[in-house]
């Protein structure tokens, strides 16, 4: 409305500097390394070109690959299992039941809580040796199970941990079940459409932009999961939840190859852009948007 | 009371998916469905309660945990101490090193302070900036702006640590909030463009007509009416900052400028396997900042969410 384009420039200029100064130069800077051999004590002139060394090492790395194959594993089950509990709920909860809003608080407070430390912490005590989980099951007569101990166990706790947390996306799919309007459903009923088909072919599509956003927000942060691995298992045990994010800070603070974590990093960058680049190609033959429908005939 | 036959001709309303025959019926499901509905309130509310429960108890045994000695944690996991007891807060407080916690409360304030009100002032201004200016390249810069909510973090650490470094900025809290005054955080600008842009200019129109410039015009005419949108980037932003853990990790090396995660962090490096109470009482206060805010405000939480989403 506006049309001073030197003042309108100026309200934008803190982002523009920002953009240049803490996510664009950083971003490049971040490539640039990946083709060097730079230590965390060097200088900035010290960093040494070795073309692609860093990637083919990366590839010929078993602890990459390893916690590669665990990232995969970790996104493909958390994300679906996040969205179908969101989805269950937010659809439970949209019956028009008497204290909506108390079990709505009740359900989105692990997620507004569950990134924070504190959270992380009394996670390694619930499923310690003689945690929370472990006192039930014996409780319950079964036998007890090393959560954290075991490889094929420590991954499930952080998958549980981030699983619990789907309140943020349950609140979205909620707002998305209310916008969808009543006069469909009283159609469908018309029709002769039972509770199962009406889910499927009214609600299911309609809901498909909001399903798309949950997906796409849950999988990139998924994507860079770090507290969870880092406080509640330490990455192990035998590298089980080793992610990346986590392989990508060891290798920088740790071990201070910044080069290498540097290369690490892109690929986990190209990886997340990949994935997304497909779910938008993809929208188009699965999300269904309400201007469709009113230019449908 | 069924008055049109199911043969009914198809209302023009009904959406284009419903004659979508690729969403098959899998039998079980459509039974479960169909349970659910028959059964009604009753089997809503039993679901709803027993997920709730469960899904509240690792909290509520949290603080149960923080009120009971510590060996009492081990012998059974019922939420009401057999002897209560304040000693976890008492001891846990002290910690095992020259600080307490207030030093590490203290620390978090100074970083989640300054990050929220660099937050709200740079994102309210960069938001206004787009949505009522006309701009050379914007929607460059705007789909640039929605990019940087999509890019993983950990792409830009290596090079922000090494800049930071060279600033002389580590072991401050520098690095941890003057990024904020940047408007480096895209989903919060992007929530108050949406927010903006769904009043009409209107009002604007008539203050600048009345002599106002536009920084007047944003103070007295816009931010009173975006407020709801400004008090939930204030408040994501507050719990955020609060359960930042990479942050502090990485650029917070002496144990005197540690903020809570930090700290908790560390207490259960060093009483892992003896106090649990401490830690658990620990953690409980941790948590105490975010819950009081959530509780008193959630409805912009709610709105907060919805509105970077489906609205957008």
């Amino acid at each position: 409305m506006y049309t001073n384009r030197a003042v309108g420039m100026a309200y934008v200029s803190p982002f523009l500097i920002g953009l240049a100064l803490f996510l664009l130069f950083p971003f490049l800077a971040s490539l640039g390394l990946s083709f060097t051999d730079y230590r965390l004590q060097d200088r900035w002139s010290e960093a040494r070109f070795i073309g692609a060394d860093n990637y083919t090492q990366m590839f010929a790395d078993h602890t990459f690959r390893k916690s590669l194959w665990t990232t995969l594993i970790y996104v493909l089950i958390t994300v679906p299992l996040k969205l179908v509990f969101a989805l269950f709920i937010a659809f439970v909860l949209n019956f028009k039941l008497r204290g909506i809003n108390f079990f709505r608080t009740a359900y989105y407070l692990p997620s507004i809580l569950g990134g924070s430390v504190a959270i992380a912490v009394v996670w390694r005590y619930v499923y310690a040796g003689d945690g929370l989980i472990n006192q039930a099951l014996t409780l319950a007569g079964f036998g007890t199970v090393n959560w954290l101990g075991e490889p094929s166990t420590a991954l499930v706790t952080i998958i549980l941990l981030r699983t619990w947390q789907f309140g943020s996306a349950m609140v979205v799919f909620l707002a998305g079940l209310q916008g969808i309007p009543q006069d469909l459903y009283e159609a469908a009923k018309l029709d002769g459409a039972g509770p199962w088909r009406t889910f499927s072919r009214v609600t299911l599509p309609l809901l498909t932009p909001v399903v798309f956003f949950n997906f796409i927000m849950q999988s990139v942060q998924a994507f860079q999961e770090f507290n969870g691995p880092y406080v509640v298992t330490g990455g192990g045990p035998l590298k089980s939840t080793y992610l990346l994010p986590l392989m990508i800070y060891e290798e920088a603070f740790k071990y201070f190859d910044l080069g290498y974590a540097s290369a690490i990093s892109w690929f986990l960058f190209v990886l997340i852009g990949v994935i997304t680049a497909i779910a938008f190609t993809s929208q188009r033959y699965w999300v269904f948007y309400a201007q469709d429908r009113e230019r449908a005939p | 009371m069924r008055a049109v036959a199911p043969s009914a001709p198809v209302r023009p309303s009904t959406p284009a998916a419903l004659s979508n025959p690729a969403s098959l019926r899998p039998p079980a499901l459509g039974q479960f469905a169909r349970l659910l509905m028959n059964l009604g309130p009753t089997l809503r509310y039993s679901v709803l309660i027993g997920i709730g429960f469960l899904m509240l108890y690792p909290l509520l045994w949290m603080v149960a945990g923080a009120l009971k000695p510590n060996h009492e944690i081990f012998s059974g996991i019922g939420l009401i101490p057999q002897a209560p007891t304040l000693e976890g807060f008492a001891k846990g407080w002290q910690t095992s090193t020259e600080y307490t916690f207030t030093t590490y409360f203290l620390n978090t304030f100074k970083i989640v302070l300054p990050k929220v009100v660099l937050t709200v002032i740079s994102s309210v201004l960069v938001a206004f900036g787009f949505a009522r200016f006309h701009l050379p390249g914007r929607r460059l810069w705007f789909g640039l702006l929605i990019a940087t909510v999509l890019l993983p973090k950990s792409v830009l650490l290596i090079p922000q640590y090494l800049m930071f470094r060279e600033f002389g900025w580590l072991d401050t809290f520098l690095p941890l909030y003057v990024p904020s005054a940047f408007a480096t955080e895209g989903f919060f600008v992007f929530m108050i463009v949406q927010f903006m842009r769904s009043f009409p200019p209107e009002m604007e129109e008539a203050a600048v007509i009345d002599g106002c410039n536009s920084l007047q015009v944003l103070w007295h005419v816009v931010v009173p009416v975006i407020m709801p949108a400004v008090i939930s980037v204030a408040l994501f932003q507050f719990m955020w900052s609060m359960n930042d853990f990479l942050g502090p990790l990485l650029y917070l090396s002496s144990v005197g400028n540690y903020p809570i995660s930090l700290a908790l962090k560390m207490s259960i490096d060093v009483t892992e396997a003896t106090a649990w109470n401490e830690v658990l009482a620990m953690s409980t206060l941790a948590l105490l900042p975010s819950l009081l805010v959530f509780f008193f405000a959630q409805r912009y939480f709610i709105e907060g969410v919805t509105l970077g989403s489906v609205k957008g």
